[in-house]
Parts: structure tokens; sequence; C-alpha cells
């Protein structure tokens, strides 16, 4: 897995011209006539025509419920859905029974927390292997571990199990520089014996900080010693990493969520990928259509994964879209993507480093970091940074970016966050910094 | 840009009437939870005896304690000027033609005889997203005084109900 350093080279000014002419958004302009310079990827990436076409030839050619109906549509729409599904599992390194196709990442979060309270149901874990089972039980007395650099989304959900089971929620704290408070002795505190879940974030999305989830990291070491289930929210790092070593049999990891809008897809779908054990023991979250074995007015049973976690006629023209967007970065090269990013990134800390004025949030060396670069300017509120590059036509992230925690870890109300794509420039970068200059001039600060 | 109207960045960088004082009738505090700006607001009511007004709820005091951007600080700083001293039934007439400009997408430029300083927040809406930055201390305002048991309904359009 990753370090942070990718061994590929970057991607040349010709080669992100050439991927730039994919994505027809970024031709356009904004606030009267200005070039669109979209540093807000960190909220969700632009498509390229590939995404779009593959929707709207899913809707022209295709369109039918999947897994439903006997006539040649409905095949055609299935196996457009399926296969996306193994592209999602080519792109993760694992199997296609093991991704589950969610709204978002947010809801593959919530399915999880939602697993265990509905396991403590009577009945729910007949026929579960006693191993997983046993895994899923959270009640009074345990606990469940996150970190406080999560986005909510990684975060209200666990609150809410505890809440609703009498468990403890934990967290890991962040260190000064942005960093994971993760040093084994100030883990040994927080992981302990009662720990049933440890979920965590791969990348920040305010400080961009990449947290070491190897097998032998001391986050993953400590949860497995535990038997804790291990919970990773890769929304931030899907879009510029290889991940597929967190589905490795021997990584540590039992879990995984991103989302589709963030990655080039479409909005709307999202991936869940899981232990192939732990999605047959967990008990369905949603429920109704298509996730069912057998139905009679009695009670039901389910179907097996991924199915048991897919009620209702699913988002098969996004998925579709989702897949043509991962094949894209995929044919870039997942490890010249990375290259590309630590490229921009040095840029980006260049540049603020020469304004004195800018303070940098997050860890100093530029392999720490993935994606984003959150700041702030000492003496004027974020959405007014926000807003001045915008009079520029800069698009940039203002206000606690769903990290709220986070930003009073950092004793910050909020920040501003530029973040990247495959298809960022460095112009782009040096635009977003000319255009910071205008903040002082205009808040009247010693710039 | 338009936004940035001297007038605006004057009370960002002092706003007046700031801090938190007694006495006080009501205290409320209001987030914007999309970006985590919070204002606590305090009024002190009291009524008039004798004279024109003789019967009239006035502001004795308004105080507050912003937290927020240039735009939700500058927007408190003239709820103080354009509320303190005031009867209360012509504050929520000042509120209802603010309340119409910020929401006008910038059709309505604003009328000075009857929001003051105020004016000065119609390049806001223009920015939809900034608009309930503005809206903030307004929000509040009317929170305190609703509790602080005066009638506010004449601060709607339709005085039914107050939807800021």
């Amino acid at each position: 897995m990753t370090t942070g350093r990718p061994d590929a080279a970057p991607l040349s000014e010709l080669e992100v011209a050439r991927i730039r002419a994919d994505f027809p958004l970024l031709g356009r302009s904004v606030r009267g006539g200005r070039p669109l310079v979209y540093l807000d990827s960190g909220a969700t990436s632009q498509k390229p025509r590939v995404v779009l076409d593959a929707e709207r030839e899913f809707y022209e050619r295709h369109n039918a419920a999947v897994h439903r109906g006997a006539h040649q549509l409905a095949e055609e729409a299935t196996d457009a859905f399926e296969a996306a599904r193994a592209t999602v599992a080519g792109f993760l390194g694992t199997d296609p029974g093991q991704v589950v196709f969610t709204k978002n990442g947010t809801e593959g979060l919530n399915l999880l927390a939602y697993a265990f309270s509905n396991a403590a149901a009577p009945g729910a874990l007949d026929g579960a292997d006693p191993d997983w089972a046993r895994r899923l039980h959270v009640g009074p007395g345990d606990e469940v571990v996150v970190t406080e650099m999560e986005h909510h989304a990684n975060l209200v959900p666990w609150q809410e199990l505890c809440r609703r089971t009498g468990a403890t929620l934990r967290w890991v704290g962040v260190t000064d520089d942005g960093e994971l408070d993760d040093r084994a002795a100030r883990l040994s505190e927080v992981i302990t014996e009662r720990t049933k879940v440890v979920a965590l974030t791969h990348v920040s999305n305010v400080l961009g900080t990449l947290n070491d989830l190897r097998p032998d990291s001391t986050v993953v070491a400590a949860a497995r010693a535990v038997g804790a289930l291990v919970v990773v929210d890769a929304c931030q790092s899907a879009p510029h990493l290889d991940i597929t070593a967190l589905t490795a049999t021997d990584s540590g990891v039992d879990a995984l969520v991103f989302t589709g809008h963030k990655t080039l897809g479409p909005s709307g779908v999202g991936v869940l990928w899981a232990r192939r054990g732990l999605l047959e023991a967990m008990p369905p979250f949603l429920t109704g259509g298509s996730m069912i074995e057998i139905v009679r007015m009695e009670g039901s049973t389910w179907a097996p994964p991924p199915a048991k976690f897919e009620a209702g006629v699913p988002m098969a023209a996004q998925a579709v879209g989702l897949a043509a967007g991962l094949d894209y970065l995929t044919e870039v090269g997942l490890d010249r993507v990375h290259a590309h990013d630590q490229q921009l990134m040095g840029h980006t800390l260049d540049l603020l480093a020469d304004r004195p004025w800018v303070r940098v949030l997050g860890p100093e060396p530029t392999h720490r970091r993935v994606g984003a670069v959150a700041f702030v300017v000492d003496g004027v509120h974020p959405h007014d940074v926000g807003q001045v590059l915008d009079d520029s036509g800069v698009a940039v992230r203002t206000g606690h970016h769903c990290a709220w925690p986070l930003h009073r870890r950092l004793r910050l109300p909020a920040s501003t966050r530029a973040s990247f794509g495959v298809y960022t420039t460095l112009e782009e970068v040096d635009a977003f910094a000319e255009a910071l200059d205008r903040v002082p001039q205009i808040f009247g600060m010693a710039g | 840009m338009d936004l940035y109207g001297e007038l605006i960045l004057d009370h960002a960088k002092r706003p007046q009437h700031a801090g938190l004082r007694e006495p006080f009738d009501v205290e409320v505090n209001h987030v914007n939870p999309t970006c985590g700006d919070e204002i606590s607001l305090r009024v002190h009511l009291d009524t008039v005896d004798g004279g024109a007004q003789d019967g009239a709820l006035v502001l004795r005091d308004v105080s507050y304690d912003a937290l927020g951007c240039s735009i939700s600080v500058a927007a408190a700083s003239v709820m103080a000027e354009e509320t303190l001293g005031h009867p209360v039934a012509e504050t929520l007439t000042t509120y209802r033609h603010l309340h119409a400009m910020l929401t006008s997408k910038g059709q309505d430029p604003g009328d000075p005889e009857q929001i003051g300083d105020a004016v000065a927040f119609a390049g806001v809406a223009k920015y939809p997203a900034r608009v309930k930055c503005a809206l903030l201390p307004w929000t509040a305002y009317l929170d305190a005084l609703a509790r602080a048991g005066a009638d506010i309904s004449a601060a709607s359009e339709h005085g039914d109900r107050v939807d800021p």
C-alpha cells in the first residue's frame, strides 16, 4: 500500500490538457466571463464525457428495471448493472459478490452501523457464522472507536449506533499538525478489549492527511489484536490512490465505502465493500423488493449478498456511469493520478508558503497529504476568502466541511479548502494563489 | 466586487453595540449549521409610559456576540443600529423590507427610508449562499422578541407566519 510517495511520473502538461478536453464542464466560464478554476473536487468531481455517455446510452438503449422482467431490455439492463459491479470489483481488487451499491458513502456507513443494532434483534443472526455473529454484537459495555478527523458521515452514524445500543463512543485524537495521534501508547488507551468497531477515514476530507492503514500500522494492528471490525471511509482516497491493498486478504480492513460522485461518477451511487463472511452475517439495512429470498405474510428471508443490501430498483444508470468513471481513472493509471496530485500539492504548498498571512492546516510534508489543502487567513473569515476567490472564478469550499469536531480540535470555526482532481492544472493553482492575493487588498490587512 | 462595500467592511471590522449586556429579558443562541457561524443575542424590552407612543413596546437594549463572516457580523451590527431604541413594531417593518430585498435576487435595491444602513446589503441578494449570513442576526432577533412575549406576526408579509 502507498506510503504517500508514488513511483510513477506525474502527468505531463499535454496529458492533463487531453484529460481536460474530456470534461465538458471545465470549458465554461463563471462570474461574468472568467474561466472556471475548479478547486472543489473534494466536494464532488466533474465528470468526463464517457460517464455522461454511458448514462445516456443506458437510458437510450437498455433502460429497464434490473433483476426483474423476462424481456430483452431487462436482460440488457441487468447485464449492464452487473458489469458495472464487476468493474467496481476490479477497481477495488475484489470479487463482485463483495460489492454492494449504495446511494453514496454516507448510506454505506449507515448500512454498517445499522447492521450492528439490527443484529441485536431476536433471531437476526440465526444461521450466521458464530465468529462474525460475535463481532457484530454491540451493547452496553462495548465501545465504538472513531477519530477526531472524521467527516460527519463517519461519526454521526456511530454516535447513533451507540445511542441505540448503549455502547460507548470513543475516539482517537488528532495532533496539532493534523495527523492521527496513533502512537501505540495512546491507541492502547482507546482501542481495548471492549472495542467492537474502529471506523476511520483513509484520507481527511479537510486536511488531506493520509492515514497509515497498512496491516502493521498502529491503528489496524491495535484493532486486529482485539478483534474489532475495521471500517474505512475511502471517499477521499478512491479518486486519487490505488486502494486495492485495503481489500487484500490480510489487510486487516473489514469494510470500506466510497462514493461515486467524488470518483468521476454520477451522484446517487456509492459503494460498500466488506468481507464475505461479514456481508453474510450482517442483517439487512433497507428492506423490500429485490433483497428477499422468500416472502410470506408471516415473514421473509433474505437473498444472499450483495442483493440482501440492495432493496428496491437500484440506480443502474448511475452504476454504469460510475464504472465508466473508474475505467477512466484506471486508464490514466492511479499511480500517475497520485503522482499528479502530489505535484499539485507541492506547488500549492510552495505558493502558500510565500504568503505569510496564510496559515496552512494539516501535515507539512507533501507526501503525507492527498487531494486537499485547507488553510486560514488570519483575521478574515473563510466565507469571505471563498467569496473573493469566487469573484475571480476560483471555486473552493469554505466552512467546516462536515468535519466540525476537527475544526473545534484545531480551534477554528471554519477553514477554506482547495482540492484537486485528475484534471487540475498547475496553472489553476497559480490562478488560485493570485486570486488569494486580493483577500488582503479587500480586507485591508498587511499583505 | 459589489458585495464588500465600505459600509459592510466598516461594520464587520468595528461592530456597533457589540458585546452581551445586562439587563436583558431573553438571550438566544443561533447557529448557521452549514458554516458554523454563531450569534448570541439579548433583548431588553420596555413599555413606553405616556406620550405619543404610550403603551408601545420599545427595545431598551439589543446586545450580541457574533462569530462569523464579515456579512453576518456586519449584519448583526446594522441590526443593532436599526433596532436599539426603536419601537418593536417599527423594527418588524424594517425586517420585512430587508427580507424582501435580500430574497429578491437583486431585483429590489432596498429603500434607505425603510431599512437605513441595511441597504448596504443589497449586493448580498445576488449571492444566494450568503443571504442566510445576512439574515442570521435578524432571525435570532425575531426569535428573541417572540420569546420575550412580543407579537412578531407583522414580520411576515401576510402577518400569519414568520419565515425568516
